[in-house]
């Protein structure tokens, strides 16, 4: 376990963009990115507002790990996806409820908001993002 | 002109009686001697992970210390598996510009200190986005799983088609004395060896381990046991996140750091390769990078034996990051100091034969930090 786990300001100021999606959205030429960058990652702008992302997405490629992390270890084997939002942005992510077996690229996921790592039993408990099947309502 | 005048290098593995210092130092003063023990103007500490796995930071002075050269200048420069190519970058570029006549450039990484498989991995996921890919559990073995996987995808390509890079790489290696893991393996091996990160298993990546190696640069070719000369370099990076990547299975910045070392020279035709890759699929679009193969056509170069050290396009012949092994930060030396002996004719047993020029591409993380080196006998 690293130090800065513990830190609750370093989980803390990134909670607009874990728990809710908040990233940023170019003004110039609308490339849409997971956190908010200073300077837009596809055009060089400057000019960035904070934007919502959608909670809504696809599987665009998936690794399932077995050998994990210190922290990790109790989620073992899980699966870190590549998902590609409604709006092209594309996150890494953790997929959740669902076996390694059920994943295929292409699979229509949502937001959960979950667990990550637990860091110590002093320590803070880390919620995300996670995405899971989605299930269909509408 | 920049040369170098002096290598020396530890055996890649398991040293549980030498701390970082001690390998620093021992593969420092080999260096030294091989080069005449020259009085040094600079040292130059390449490494990576000593903050988090040996609690040792302020590398240049801890280095220079226990070499008995407090006074010196000394930094640490850190590139992930690129550190030692970047710090040869720096102290050409020091040697260029006349501030300095003679730098030591020392990688070093003591790894095994950390006994378990996940303090090992999460020391590797420093090398990835620490806040959107390290924090969601990503390692660094996924983010080169998630690269393997779109090459199968886009080429159409099998898991076992990946194995012609461990089998020629583990075949070089059985002659490399100082290489980590010196015994062949076949496509059984390849295609039972356990997943680490699927697609991708542990034969697709290096193992832990220590290294140290050590280099001379000299402003004029004056080794007493032969010389190099680093003919041009190049370097480039991008962007260390993968979501924030066009493509997995293209590595821009291998062809910029290419384009700009060769921008400095007229023809250069290497008589080998040398390929810092740590991963299999890495390996593969590192030579289709530098346009020795087409586009997900890397594997035939493997799979025809073109790419043994006999063969017309030898690479990696001591066995790259797979079997010579990659200490991180110190792995980019290696290379550099293998090339240095192969064209001095001094790589005894591991010889490519009749080797006058050579290209060493080192690539930090997956291709987020990329240097070419263009060295020759002199």
């Amino acid at each position: 376990m690293w130090a800065y786990w513990v830190s609750v300001p370093s989980h803390w100021r990134e909670v607009p963009a874990r728990y809710r999606l908040e990233g940023g959205l170019c003004r110039k030429c609308g490339h849409t990115m997971l956190p908010k960058e200073e300077v837009c990652p596809s055009c060089g702008s400057r000019d960035i507002e904070v934007k919502q992302l959608p909670r809504r997405g696809k599987v665009a490629n998936y690794s399932v790990i077995w050998n994990a992390p210190r922290g990790y270890e109790y989620y073992t084997p899980y699966i870190v996806a590549l998902v590609r939002l409604e709006d092209g942005t594309m996150i890494l992510s953790q997929l959740t409820d669902i076996s390694p077996s059920e994943v295929s690229e292409g699979m229509e996921v949502e937001m959960v908001l979950r667990k990550v790592r637990v860091s110590g039993e002093s320590g803070i408990i880390a919620y995300s993002y996670k995405f899971r099947p989605l299930m269909r309502s509408d | 002109m920049v040369f170098v005048i002096g290598a020396g290098l530890l055996k890649v593995g398991d040293h549980w009686e030498k701390s970082l210092r001690n390998l620093a130092a021992e593969a420092s003063l080999a260096a030294l001697k091989d080069a005449g023990d020259p009085p040094l103007d600079y040292l130059i500490v390449s490494n990576s992970l000593s903050g988090v796995i040996n609690g040792q930071e302020n590398l240049g002075s801890y280095v220079a210390t226990h070499l008995g050269l407090a006074g010196v200048p000394a930094v640490k420069v850190e590139a992930a598996n690129a550190s030692g190519a970047a710090a040869v970058l720096l102290a050409s570029s020091l040697i260029r510009s006349g501030e300095a006549q003679r730098v030591l450039v020392v990688g070093v990484e003591k790894m095994t200190d950390y006994t378990s498989l996940e303090d090992s991995n999460a020391s590797l996921s420093t090398l990835i986005d620490s806040e959107y890919e390290a924090f969601h559990g990503a390692t660094l073995d996924s983010m080169h799983a998630l690269a393997m996987r779109e090459y199968m995808m886009k080429y159409r390509i099998n898991r076992e088609d990946f194995s012609y890079f461990p089998i020629t790489m583990h075949e070089n290696a059985t002659d490399t004395p100082h290489a980590q893991y010196r015994f062949k393996v076949d496509m059984e091996a390849y295609m039972s060896s356990p997943l680490i990160a699927e697609p991708l298993s542990m034969m697709d990546v290096p193992g832990i381990s220590d290294g140290a190696a050590a280099l001379v640069i000299s402003s004029k070719g004056e080794g007493q046991n032969g010389n190099a000369r680093i003919v041009s370099s190049g370097h480039a990076t991008d962007r260390i996140s993968l979501y924030n990547r066009g493509s997995l299975v293209e590595m821009p910045s291998i062809g910029m750091a290419l384009r700009r070392a060769l921008s400095r020279v007229g023809d250069f035709k290497p008589d080998f390769y040398s390929i810092g890759e740590y991963s299999s699929v890495l390996g593969y679009i590192a030579v289709e990078e530098l346009g020795l193969a087409g586009r997900g056509e890397a594997q035939k170069l493997f799979r025809d034996g073109e790419a043994k050290r006999d063969g017309p396009i030898p690479v990696n012949p001591e066995g790259g990051s797979k079997a010579r092994g990659d200490p991180i930060g110190a792995t980019a030396v290696y290379q550099l100091a293998e090339t240095y002996l192969q064209l001095t004719g001094r790589a005894q047993g591991w010889q490519v034969g009749g080797a006058k020029r050579a290209l060493v591409l080192s690539i930090g993380g997956l291709g987020s930090n990329s240097v070419v080196h263009l060295m020759e006998g002199v």
